[in-house]
């Protein structure tokens, strides 16, 4: 910041520069503003109320000109954007944002209400469009949208704030500044501009900033902004226009201040014809589009650079005191949050900035002086409330609207009928949604939701549900943006209803797919969406790409998909045919190349392959359980294959270790392993002939992962046994080499079954039964109160839901009832 | 530091202050804000041509000058006291100017202590009445005590009451400090409540109050670390504002806050200049800088965070003992070897976790490092 000193050849520059809005008598009233400045905003009015104008021209494309009669509807709510794209190409577009402290938007008001006829005055979109700069993002910057004039400024408004490739141009406003000795452009315009206090002569700032600006273009021309030049004649062509027609000096200009020397210099009519001729033109299509306040404040993309828009909000719409209003307004916020502020923090943080502003020798405490206050008296000194304040106020959530009657891409009008329908509303605000898809309703929205996203219209996102696994419930994180309009108008071209557009896309995407399980995707997203039209070309598509595809892996990932879209169907009631056939052929694939693809893996590989063979575990079970639920003879089929090849893989002698362990561990999962096969199985893989890495990688693969992991050795001390075997076999040096693995493996466990483990580890592996009570838990006695275990017995037995008679029949039989769990009568009376 | 020690420097500017026992310039091993400036507070006074609130030196805005820095119109250098955000000052002093209690909170070592002095010199020309917060303060430290003799023979009297920091800089419109505001008890934090709402000190043994004078302001220092210790209550903490002082931003800044004041003990300790001294310096500050963010330099490498603060000024003790070691016992530049032993007991603080620690950190990043062969061999010599 700069010494309050220096401000004062600020106030001096700024006082000499004296003048006369008016070009000569009988010129038009040129009010060159700073787009979305508060303080222009109030000029603007003030000097419009003075003068009385027949006619308003508005910096802005002319093809809005029809449209400017919806400002004044009531439905018309700011922050809204003029949005122009071109006819067949609705990707390429511009915007122009304008928010309710807009100098432009209240001209326009101005003159709408009052019925005076506002045009547009600068170069068509059809021809800004056309010259190919356009419209994404990341161009904006340079074209209308982007700009921090935001209002079709190339960069030429006076506040623009230099982009890196820009840095060449001349900031206008930097310059101004910087010969008032600021160093920060914002600063400087809201000391000398926003700040101060109206009254005296409305046209007199007008007129110091058109001198400016004037002595700005006579040192540096363009400033590097070249295409300015051809929208300034195309300015001054119509301002002559209007001229000719309401007499000269009945019109008012509201024009960015840069533009000011340019309207007043004497051109001759056939010059600024000669520039303007043959540029390039395409058909365009205009419309009024709701902004938010967070879009204004984005320096990139549609943003329109404004830091604060929330502020300049509340500067604008503050009838009086406007730094009281703010602090109370934070402090309201700050006790909504549960924060300790009382009328006494404000009074505090009023003092605090008015004294800061003095001290740092501005007018008027700034944003900067009164979030300095805030963060020392509410906010003790911390930024955590600070941010909260920034993001509620400081930039604010506000979403503009804007009538129905504003002309809408077709796609757009056949949302917003859905949308009304629906009852979803765009809201700026995220929100979740929770659907229960048994109701006709819900089923409608959801199915609206996913056909937006498959047009890129990112509406929604589906959410993780809470609570409820149910298929049937759906949960969506709702948050409409602006540039949504804007995707909307994209996906125009897919065709003109939801529906047909989504169906068009979904068909479009899976010839245009790279990877199989894209297609996949797409298939599962077309039955959320409901798009029966286009399932068959995606399957179509998907089975010729699973016939091509060699990689075993590609097609692996694709079944889980497919079988998930397959157990949607169901809840959503669609014709699910044809995906079961794909799917079913889809495995049948897996089962044959899965063997070979399992062969000389390196580990990364092979971790890899057991995630496939997990996801195509499950996907069998799901594929297997509907067909079974549809009587389908290929049920038992289907699984049956399935374990063969994953018992081909047990026993495969190159298949990975943590491959084959998974496999064990599958098979046994499903109860197909013979009892004693696990323990064979393992014995083999861990047997000293291996090498130790490959059979802790197979360890691996038979207890890591998931949750039950660990419970399998808890409960089968056998098992437990021969990994404890083999650990203590394993040699010093090899066993440094397999503890990394081990240790991943075991460290995945629930700390209670790592626990448990440690203990029955050492209590040996041999030792179970009476020695393991006489060691165990402390204070109780060596030996075991039969007596007091018998009373437990019938509780037991009513769990295992045996008869009493059971329980008492034999230790043996409860032994065989509780499973795994104990070996012995001994062991489980002892659990008891 | 205590109250009473109070050296008079030369040429003092302070108005207010009760003139002391004269002692000879530049003896005291530390002087005083107000007079180790004298001559800039003096000059700032002169050119300020700003108002200044009641009973105060300097306007806000020279207060502001005389902390960052600056060139006066007539051509007087002002050094930096501090480097950091503008913006902290501002705010600081402003909170002065408008009699509200100043609160500077802050990790260890962050300067609150350097800042309050400062202020308290830039405003009142008197730094020196101040209050230690320790976990022993009595209420006679921050409202006044008794003089048991006079209190015996001549029953209770003003005479006989012994003013506090706080009191005196109440009658006199002056900056009274507390410094370590949360070590203190809380129920003796609360006899601030109302001397800072009320602007009043009452001593009920007289029937009598000390009323505070215009120009009359505190300033309180906390730690950020210590909040468990003594929680300031929420009655309290209303009546400041606070600053929250931040580590140094860049490592380019914090090379230059350690070089600047190890110069300025240096010179008070008269230990010649090493010019070689910078690459050292700027060791120190990456080293505790990297184990501080507990990431290196380059973003690349993590590494983890011992339990110490490793705060600024911990880097410029570490060099200033270096640079004493290099004195006396080297050849006067100032190498790894001096400063490797106080890095390593400024990082390990906690003898079993903060050694394992300190030892990654030498093998995984500082042997690797281009350059840092000499530093890694010291710090293996003394950890060893």
């Amino acid at each position: 910041m700069t010494a309050p000193e220096e401000h004062g050849r600020g106030e001096a520059a700024r006082a000499g520069a004296a003048g006369d809005s008016r070009v000569g008598a009988g010129g038009p009233l040129l009010l060159g503003v700073r787009h979305h400045g508060p303080g222009s905003a109030r000029a603007v009015r003030a000097a419009l109320d003075a003068a009385e104008p027949r006619v308003l021209l508005v910096e802005g494309p002319p093809e809005a000109d029809g449209l400017v009669g919806l400002a004044a509807e009531p439905d018309m709510r700011p922050p809204v954007a003029l949005l122009a794209h071109v006819v067949d190409e609705p990707g390429r577009s511009a915007f122009w944002p304008l928010a309710e402290f807009s100098p432009e938007w209240v001209a326009i008001q101005w003159a709408v209400r009052r019925g005076v006829p506002v045009r547009f005055m600068d170069l068509p979109a059809a021809h800004a469009l056309a010259r190919g700069e356009p419209a994404a993002p990341a161009d904006g910057e340079a074209e209308p949208a982007g700009s921090p004039g935001g209002e079709g400024e190339a960069a030429a408004g006076p506040e623009s704030a230099v982009s890196p490739e820009e840095a060449v141009l001349i900031d206008p406003l930097g310059a101004l500044a910087d010969a008032a000795g600021y160093d920060d452009p914002e600063r400087w315009w809201e000391d000398v501009v926003e700040h101060r206090a109206a009254g005296g002569d409305v046209f007199a700032p007008f007129d110091a900033l058109g001198e400016a600006m004037g002595a700005l273009r006579e040192t540096y021309g363009s400033g590097g902004h070249d295409r300015d030049l051809v929208r300034e004649a195309h300015m001054r062509l119509q301002l002559r226009a209007a001229q000719r027609e309401f007499g000269g000096e009945d019109v008012a200009v509201v024009c960015g201040a840069w533009h000011v020397p340019a309207l007043r210099e004497k051109v001759s009519v056939a010059a600024d014809r000669a520039v303007l001729k043959g540029l390039p033109k395409v058909k365009v299509d205009m419309t009024w589009v709701p902004w938010t306040h967070r879009r204004l404040s984005r320096h990139s993309g549609y943003g329109a650079g404004i830091d604060s828009p929330g502020w300049y909000g509340h500067l604008f719409g503050a009838p009086d005191r406007p730094v009281e209003r703010w602090l109370t307004k934070v402090a309201g916020l700050l006790r909504d949050e549960d924060r300790l502020v009382s009328s006494a923090h404000v009074i505090e943080a009023v003092r605090l900035a008015d004294t800061l502003a003095v001290m740092r020798g501005r007018p008027l405490p700034g944003l900067t002086e009164t979030m300095d206050a805030v963060r020392a008296v509410m906010c003790e000194g911390s930024d955590v409330p600070l941010a909260l304040v920034h993001d509620r106020l400081v930039v604010g959530d506000v979403l503009g609207e804007v009538p129905e009657s504003a002309p809408a891409v077709p796609l757009q009008r056949d949302l917003t009928r859905l949308q009304r329908r629906l009852r979803l509303k765009p809201e700026a605000l995220e929100r979740e949604l929770e659907l229960d898809l048994r109701k006709e309703t819900d089923a409608a929205r959801s199915r609206l939701l996913h056909r937006l996203r498959l047009l890129g219209v990112g509406w929604g996102e589906p959410a993780e549900s809470r609570g409820s696994t149910g298929t049937f419930r759906e949960t969506w994180r709702l948050r409409w943006e602006p540039e949504l309009s804007v995707r909307v108008a994209e996906a125009g071209v897919w065709g003109t209803t939801v529906l047909a557009a989504a169906t068009a896309k979904a068909e479009a995407d899976a010839v245009g797919a790279a990877a199989l399980a894209d297609v996949t995707a797409l298939a599962e997203r077309c039955l959320l969406a409901d798009l029966p039209d286009a399932l068959p070309v995606v399957m179509r598509v998907l089975a010729d790409r699973a016939a091509l595809d060699a990689d075993v892996g590609h097609l692996a990932q694709a079944l889980p998909a497919l079988v998930r879209s397959l157990r949607y169907g169901d809840v959503r009631g669609t014709s699910t045919g044809a995906v079961g056939e794909v799917a079913l052929g889809l495995a049948e694939r897996v089962f044959v190349g899965l063997p070979p693809a399992c062969a000389g893996l390196d580990a990364d590989a092979a971790a890899a392959m057991r995630g496939h063979v997990d996801g195509v575990h499950v996907a069998v079970g799901l594929l297997g359980e509907l067909a079974d639920a549809e009587g389908g003879g290929d049920a038992g089929g289907v699984r049956g294959r399935w374990q063969r090849v994953l018992r081909g893989l047990v026993g495969g002698e190159r298949v990975a270790g943590v491959v084959r362990g998974r496999c064990a561990r599958l098979l046994m999962d499903d109860g197909v392993l013979a009892e004693g096969e696990a323990a064979r199985f393992m014995g083999l893989a861990l047997s000293p002939g291996t090498e130790p890495g490959e059979a802790a990688a197979w360890i691996e693969g038979f207890v890591g992962g998931g949750a039950g992991g660990g419970m399998l050795l808890v409960h089968d001390e056998r098992l437990l046994g021969l990994v404890d075997a083999w650990l203590t076999g394993v040699s010093g040096d090899a066993f440094v080499d397999v503890l990394p693995l081990l240790r991943r493996t075991f460290a995945a466990y629930e700390p209670g079954v790592r626990r448990t483990l440690g203990e029955l580890v050492r209590r040996g592996p041999g030792q179970s039964g009476a020695a393991l009570l006489t060691e165990g838990a402390p204070g109780f006695a060596a030996e075991l109160d039969q007596e007091r275990a018998d009373s437990v017995l019938p509780v037991v037995g009513l769990l295992l839901g045996l008869g009493d008679g059971e329980i008492r029949g034999g230790a043996g039989q409860v032994s065989t009832a509780g499973g795994r769990a104990g070996r012995s009568g001994n062991r489980l009376v002892g659990v008891a | 530091m205590s109250v009473s020690v109070e050296p008079a420097g030369q040429a003092t500017t302070s108005a207010g202050a009760a003139p002391d026992v004269a002692e000879e310039a530049g003896q005291a091993l530390r002087p005083h804000a107000e007079d180790a400036f004298a001559a800039e507070l003096a000059a700032l006074a002169e050119q300020d041509d700003r108002p200044r609130p009641a009973r105060w030196l300097l306007s806000p805005w020279a207060v502001a000058t005389y902390l960052l820095g600056g060139t006066l119109p007539d051509g007087t250098v002002i050094t930096p006291k501090y480097v950091g955000p503008r913006r902290i000052v501002e705010v600081a002093v402003t909170t002065l100017a408008t009699d509200r209690a100043l609160l500077l909170l802050g990790v260890p070592g962050t300067a609150k202590t350097w800042v309050s002095e400062h202020l308290a010199a830039a405003v009142s020309g008197d730094s020196t009445l101040l209050v230690q917060g320790t976990a022993g303060t009595p209420e006679e430290a921050i409202r006044y005590g008794w003089n048991y003799a006079q209190l015996l023979a001549h029953g209770p009297s003003r005479d006989a009451l012994v003013p506090s920091p706080v009191m005196r800089a109440m009658s006199e419109g002056m900056t009274a400090r507390v410094e370590e505001l949360t070590r203190i008890p809380a129920d003796v934090q609360d006899s601030l409540i109302t001397i800072l709402s009320e602007k009043t000190l009452p001593i009920p043994e007289l029937g009598q109050e000390v009323q505070a004078v215009r120009g009359f302001n505190l300033i309180a220092t906390a730690n950020d670390r210590d909040r468990g210790v003594n929680d300031l209550s929420s009655a309290l903490r209303r009546r400041f504002n606070t600053v929250v002082l931040p580590l140094p931003e860049s490592a380019d800044a914090e090379v230059d806050i350690v070089s600047r004041r190890v110069d300025q003990i240096g010179r008070s300790l008269d230990l010649p200049a090493g010019p070689e001294g910078i690459d050292e310096i700027r060791r120190v500050v990456t080293v505790f800088r990297e184990l501080r963010d507990g990431v290196t330099t380059d973003g690349r490498t993590k590494v983890k965070s011992p339990s110490g603060t490793l705060s600024t000024a911990e880097a410029i003790s570490v060099v200033t003992n270096g640079l004493a070691l290099a004195a006396h016992f080297g050849d006067g530049v100032l190498r790894p070897g001096d400063v490797a032993a106080g890095i390593l007991g400024a990082v390990v603080r906690d003898p079993a976790a903060d050694r394992v620690i300190w030892q990654e950190y030498l093998e995984a990043v500082v042997r690797e490092r281009d350059g840092w062969k000499d530093f890694y061999r010291a710090c293996r010599e003394v950890s060893a």
